[in-house]
């Protein structure tokens, strides 16, 4: 990654991020996993905040988390507070990771091998 | 770089509409050991970059022994994909041995299936850290030796110089080749299953 100048986010002022969010730090919940694969469930609107718009055109087919962050060249945690917000109006839906355990069980493992074998 | 972005943002593989299960694995090494040359390797997109920032302004900091500042913590990651079939997507995100990253390990990597440590055999100790909190952190790993050609040690001696557990498996391989990566990560899932088939940790428990 040459010229850090041209990545949104790293180099940002902090007063961008800040009013990217409204003034907020911290999104309400911790529900969004890096890989919770986010849906649009509506088109963006005129006169809806940018990064709003471009999650919803991002997600017409789920895409994670983590994706979103790389195409906005946003912090993480900024993009969880964008799409608390979405959530929050219905705009998006959120499909969760199923394993939230130290252990996943073997029904998911086993269709891990499978895939991986298929490669 | 600008034009490889929107190069690839023009041809943005889609999932599935079916897709609905995102999986982690996180694989852990030093500079230059090779992790976003394996996670090119086996995944169907090219390598994506980002960050999390934590910052005094950001989530309460807990456990903060040896950190010295609060003010901001930034970590890079790259990521590649892998479809798995019509419901489940495979992350696996390549990601730095140091100090930093371990601070941000829960907020980011919690839930992930497990990790392969992949380890430059001329330069062990660089690995003994993330192994250490690994298990600290009780989350399955394997060590993946990659191969930079350098002098031949037997399995034994890598072992020996990591201290690893009889369990853990150690595999040799080359992260250039998508063969050699897929059985990285076959090897992660079948020690995973192991585990859970003795229904016992494979790492020590996590000291309090």
């Amino acid at each position: 990654m040459s010229g850090s100048t041209s990545r949104p986010g790293r180099d940002d002022s902090p007063d961008r991020l800040y009013t990217l969010t409204g003034g907020r730090s911290r999104a309400g919940s911790d529900a969004f996993d890096l890989v919770t694969l986010v849906v649009a469930e509506c088109d963006p609107t005129p006169g809806m905040q940018s990064e709003h718009a471009a999650i919803l055109r991002m997600s017409q087919f789920p895409t994670a988390l983590v994706e979103i962050a790389a195409e906005l060249g946003l912090p993480v945690s900024i993009v969880r507070i964008l799409l608390a917000d979405l959530l929050g109006t219905g705009k998006i839906s959120a499909r969760h990771p199923r394993s939230a355990y130290r252990l996943p069980d073997l029904d998911i493992l086993e269709q891990v091998l499978v895939g991986l074998r298929n490669l | 770089m600008d034009s490889a972005i929107s190069d690839q943002r023009e041809t943005r593989q889609t999932l599935q509409s079916t897709a609905d299960n995102g999986l982690k694995i996180v694989i852990v090494g030093g500079f230059g050991v090779g992790k976003t040359t394996m996670v090119r390797s086996v995944s169907e997109i090219r390598p994506l970059n980002t960050e999390e920032t934590m910052t005094k302004a950001g989530e309460a900091v807990d456990d903060t022994d040896g950190i010295a500042t609060k003010t901001a913590t930034t970590v890079a990651f790259d990521f590649g994909r892998i479809t798995l079939d019509a419901h489940n997507v495979l992350y696996l995100f390549g990601a730095p041995g140091q100090e930093r990253f371990w601070f941000l390990w829960d907020r980011l990597f919690s839930g992930t299936l497990g990790a392969v440590v992949l380890v430059d055999t001329r330069r062990l100790a660089d690995s003994w850290y993330a192994i250490d909190r690994l298990e600290h952190h009780g989350t399955p790993f394997v060590v993946a030796c990659n191969d930079f050609g350098g002098p031949a040690h037997t399995g034994d001696e890598i072992r020996a110089a990591l201290d690893l557990p009889e369990e853990v498996p150690l595999i040799f391989c080359d992260a250039r080749s998508r063969e050699s990566g897929k059985h990285v990560l076959i090897s992660l899932v079948q020690h995973l299953q192991t585990a859970v088939l003795t229904n016992q940790p494979t790492t020590p428990e996590p000291t309090p």
